[in-house]
Order: structure tokens, then sequence, then C-alpha cells
């Protein structure tokens, strides 16, 4: 794995990227968010405190899904009325990435649809219970669900950072695969992955709970 | 290496005091916890936002003390659950009206879970993310899973009536949900709807016993009163066995039956053919003798008479020709047929149990109507003969443990459906025993 050192153009402070595709990251001292541009960081834009947050999981956080290793390098954190959610961004050990939702200690590891769908998806977010076939799988909108844009932390895929309200379909199958249509571009992207047990994920450096041992 | 500046590895508890009583109020449920209840006002409170905004205060008098406290750890498959909620359920249906207890169980790593308890019965539920499908099973509704059909048992509208604690969502005394329950004993699978949205759990029963030891509680848990949903049956793969095992005891039985025949000698030593000629025939007279070999073993007597839509009497004599020991019995053979069938036999024998060894003779003295034609008759004697009778006894009380597994488990089944939406007809609005 790479890791290309640079400075943060904000306050000098030494910036490490674990993966070589990361086109976002955060400055852990300054909190700007920085993007990689051809020659150098370019600081877009600061990010607040992150809000009070009770996932196990952190930056730096191993695991394993499907006998492939993978570390959190990056995340996007949610809230809608009901709480909030966070977007792990991992990489995997082969390179590739994929995101890890933690929602209420509920895990579901997912990709983008390679390649996008044949089928349309909606342009605008579908009814509760509407139904899609993808990869002879059957869907169902379990949930739409209007949430902000949080905060940002660490590298990510793409420059993430102004956008405020987001509108998420989320997707279940009989059988645990996990859907998610993102309205936040145009076209929606799709994500397809799998409701996953958090003994399945074989974690390692988790953080710790106040009076609970892990 | 980490980001340690905004996301502290250590993730500490927090207390804070209620705006309405100003009790301290401790949060276990770190920041998953969306709404507290106020230990001491029982006022419902906002936990999401920093200053802790009344959403309920409490207008109710009683109190209710959960039967697990609040703060109980217990190990449920290997990892430690803290209970942190607790709301009781009820329903209210015309004149029915009943309620359960929920509580909320909390790992900071794994999701959460939650116990139920009605009358001593126990489940803990897990929340799915998978989507059962909908079904049918014997002619009524049913969901699957993995394979497996539930059925469907009831469907209720539950509102939480009273609640301690706190909860990953904004909870409020009054909410009501439409559950539905399906059921695969010892599972049930469950659908809550709340503003649309469907929550699908399974939940595995427990006896009061195990939930006990779980959270290492003192004294012993209420009695289960009644047979719960989801309960396990204690006849459940026990009928299927005891079949199993009639049917092999039946087949040693028939080899028991096939060495026991072939132990009989069964030999025949006497035969002989009669004519009965009507009233002008001898009324009685002998046969020649004949030898019957040695030892205390049993003898037929067998006769086969030509009779058609008749009958005729054979008063027989065992005489033993060299001690004069005498056996007396009779036989009627009566042959009946018309265009609605036939009636009775060409064929009777009888069997004297146990004869002793020797020479010996039959004295005959057949009768028939006095208008009766000229009939042949056979007479036959045969020595040591299989009898079946003690088998066919004992096939029959073979059968009585499986035949009364099946019935306890009907009555089984059928005290569990009685509490259905789908109970019978005939035992629905009766009263219960």
């Amino acid at each position: 794995m790479s890791a290309p050192a640079a400075n943060c153009p904000n306050c000098g402070a030494p910036v490490k990227f674990r993966w070589s595709s990361a086109v976002q990251t955060t400055c852990e001292f300054c909190h700007s968010i920085l993007v990689r541009t051809d020659v150098d960081l370019k600081k877009v834009g600061e990010v607040a405190d992150l809000p009070a947050d009770a996932s196990p999981i952190q930056i730096g956080t191993e695991g394993v899904y499907q006998n492939k290793g993978f570390v959190v390098i990056g995340r996007i954190i949610y809230e809608y009325e009901q709480g909030g959610w966070n977007e792990w961004h991992v990489v995997y050990n082969d390179n590739t990435n994929g995101w890890l939702a933690d929602a209420q200690l509920e895990y579901d590891v997912s990709w983008p649809a390679t390649p996008p769908p044949q089928q349309q998806l909606p342009t605008t977010p579908p009814q509760r219970g509407a139904t899609y076939v993808w990869d002879n799988k059957t869907y169902e909108v379990t949930s739409i669900t209007k949430a902000h844009y949080k905060g940002v932390q660490g590298e990510l895929p793409f420059e993430y950072w102004d956008k405020a309200d987001v509108m998420f379909a989320d997707l279940r199958s009989i059988s645990g695969d996990f859907a998610t249509i993102d309205y936040s571009e145009n076209p929606p992207v799709l994500f397809l992955g799998r409701a996953v047990e958090f003994d399945d994920l074989h974690f390692k450096n988790l953080r710790l709970f106040e009076g609970w041992t892990s | 290496m980490s980001c340690s500046l905004v996301s502290p590895p250590l993730v500490k508890a927090k207390s804070l005091s209620c705006p309405n009583c100003g009790a301290p109020v401790t949060l276990r449920g770190f920041a998953h916890t969306l709404s507290a209840v106020c230990p001491n006002c029982l006022s419902v409170l906002d936990a999401s936002s920093a200053e802790f905004q009344i959403l309920q205060t409490f207008q109710g008098k009683e109190r209710i003390q959960p039967k697990i406290p609040l703060g109980a750890r217990g190990t449920f498959n290997g990892a430690v659950y803290e209970v942190i909620g607790f709301q009781e359920r009820s329903v209210q249906s015309g004149d029915d009206f009943y309620s359960w207890d929920e509580y909320l169980l909390f790992n900071p790593y794994k999701r959460f879970r939650y116990l139920t308890e009605y009358l001593g019965h126990w489940n803990v539920v897990r929340v799915l993310s998978r989507l059962p499908e909908p079904a049918r099973a014997r002619g009524r509704a049913a969901a699957r899973m993995d394979g497996h059909t539930y059925a469907a048992f009831d469907s209720m509208k539950a509102a939480t009536s009273y609640v301690i604690g706190e909860f990953p969502w904004q909870v409020r005394r009054g909410d009501t949900a439409l559950c539905e329950d399906y059921i695969l004993p010892p599972y049930m699978l469950s659908a809550e709807q709340t503003d649309g949205e469907v929550t699908w759990s399974l939940g595995e029963y427990w006896p009061g016993s195990k939930i006990w030891q779980a959270f290492r509680l003192p004294g012993s848990p209420p009695d289960a009163q009644g047979i719960f949903a989801n309960q396990p049956s204690p006849y459940q793969g026990k009928v299927g066995s005891a079949w199993r095992t009639w049917l092999w005891l039946n087949v040693a039985l028939f080899a028991l039956l096939i060495v026991f025949t072939f132990l009989k000698s069964n030999r025949e030593v006497f035969r002989q053919d009669y004519v009965y000629a009507g009233k002008n025939s001898e009324a009685a007279f002998v046969t020649p003798t004949f030898e019957v070999s040695g030892g205390n073993k049993n003898l037929e007597v067998g006769a086969h008479a030509d009779v058609d839509n008749d009958w005729i009497y054979l008063d027989f004599a065992l005489i033993n020709d060299e001690t004069g020991q005498t056996f007396d019995f009779a036989r009627e053979v009566s042959y009946y047929h018309d265009s609605d069938g036939t009636e009775g036999s060409r064929n009777n024998s009888v069997v004297i149990p146990s004869v002793p060894g020797g020479r010996y003779y039959l004295r005959i003295e057949p009768e028939m109507g006095p208008t009766a034609p000229s009939t042949r008759y056979e007479i036959f004697v045969r020595r040591d003969v299989p009898i079946y009778n003690y088998f066919w006894i004992a096939a029959l009380l073979l059968l009585i443990p499986p035949a009364l597994t099946t019935y306890r488990s009907l009555a089984f089944e059928s005290r569990r459906w009685h509490e259905s939406d789908y109970a019978p007809a005939v035992s629905s609005g009766g009263g219960d025993d």
C-alpha cells in the first residue's frame, strides 16, 4: 500500500494517505478538508467537531470480510431525525475499496454496483415496498431516509464536503442482501452489498467503552 | 496510527440531570441513546441533544418494577448484554386486555437484542436484516425464511403503556405498533409495523430458568402459565420417533413370527373324506386310529364341508386309544351366500392347547337339517400348529405408545392454537381451562 506523504497546506502537519486512490482526506490536526490535485493538496473546507458518536469502529480499525482483510480509512457521518449512522470507507488488501455502514450497531458492507444496473434506477426515491431485481436477486425498499451530511473524516474516494441534504433508499432481500440508492448524485448511484454480523468481521483495533471489555 | 483528536478511542458514559426534577440520569447506551426516562420523575427525555429536553411527563400513578433490573448484565451466546430499557406493552381489543414486558439489551459492539416475557414465558429476540417472504401453509397465512415456514399465529395492536430506562429511538408512552407473529417452535418471527415501516425480528423461546441463569438473578423465575405461542412441545419430534420405533418393533415381531412358525412341526396326522347322506346316515361313527407324536403340544381338528346355503354341526370326541382320555368339542360349518354377499365359511377348526402324545381316534356325530341334501365333508387333524393370536395382541399393544404420544402431541398443539387468531371456531370465546 502506497502512503505518499504531503503537508497540510493550512497548518503544515504531515498528511499520510493509506490508499493511493484517495481523492480527499482531513487533516488530523487542524480539521481542514484537503483535496488531492496533481501537484499537491488543496484546502477546500473545514470540518466541525465530530458529533458524539458511539460506533465501535474508528479509523485504523481492521477486519476481514470473505477472507479479505480490510482497514478503515475514512468515513461520512449522516444524521436524520431518528438518529445517525456512519458510512466507513474501507480499503481491502487487494487495493479495492468499499463501504461499511454502522447504523446503531447493525452492519452492512457494500460496493458501487459494477457494472451499473441495466434497469434504470428511479430518478426520484421509490415507495417503500417497491421491488427491484439486480443480479437475479429481488430487493424490496424498506426505508427512505432524508439525511443531513454531518461530517467527514479521513480518506474518501471522491470530494465530499459541500453536500447537506441527501435522500437514500435502502433495500433488502430475503437472504440478507442489501442495497442503497444514493440520490446525492444525478443520476443516482446504486450500492450493493450484504448485511453482516459483528462477529463475522473479526475486527481488530476497535474503540473501547467505559465499563466494557471488548 | 489513528485519528484520536476528534474521536477518542475510549468512549465514556455520560450522565446528566433531569430538566424536570434535577435527578441524575446516567446513560448506559452511550451516544446510541436517543431517549431516556428519568428514574425519579419518569419524564421521557430527548437524549440526542446535550440539554435533555422533556418529551413527556409522567401522569400515571403506578410504577412497575421490572423482574430484571436496569443495569443487570447477562450472557447470551457468549456475549455480555446489559439491560438498558424496559417497556410494558399492552393490547386492548374488546374486553380482552393483556400486556407483556420487553427488555432492551445492549452491548457496545453488537446489535441490540430484546427479551420479552409473558406469564413466565421468555423470548430472546434479535432484529433481522432480511425480509421474510409471505407464504401460505395449510390454507392460512405464513412467512418463509431460510427455507423454513413459520405459521401465522396472531396479530395485535400493541401500545407502550409503561417505559423506563433508555432507547435508541424516540420512545413515548402511548406509542403503538401493529405486531404480527408467525411461529415455528421454538422460534417466532415477528413483524412490527410503525408508520408503515416494518421491522422483522426473530425470537427464540427460553425457559425462565435459563434467563435467571444468564443474569445470575437471585431466587427463581415466575412459573410459566399456560402454553405460549412458540413454546416447544415436549412431544416435538417424539411422535415421528414413536412411530418409527413402532415400525421396527413390528418388523421384529414379524421376524419372531416367522421363527415361531418354523419351530412348529405343523404336521398332518389324519385326513379323511366323509359324506353325510341325509337322515339315513349313521348317527355317529369312529375314525381309524392315528399316531400323535410325543410331548404336550397342541392339536388342531378341522372340518371342510361342501355346504351351500346350509349348515352342518359336528360333535367330536377325541379319544386316546391307550388311556381312554377324552376331549369333547363341537364345531359348526355354515356357509350362506346371496346377491348381498356371503356369510360364514366352509371351513372351521378347533385347536386343543395341550394333548399328550399317543394313539388316538375321533368319534364324530354329524347333524344337518331334516331336508339337507347329501353333503361331502372332510376331517383333518394336525399336530403342533402355529397360533397367531398372541401376535395380533402384541401388535395391538405395540400400537399404544405411538398412539398415546400422537394424542398428547395433538392435545398440546390444540391448547397452543387455542390462544391464536386461528383457533378452531368451536373453542373460541369459551372459557379457558
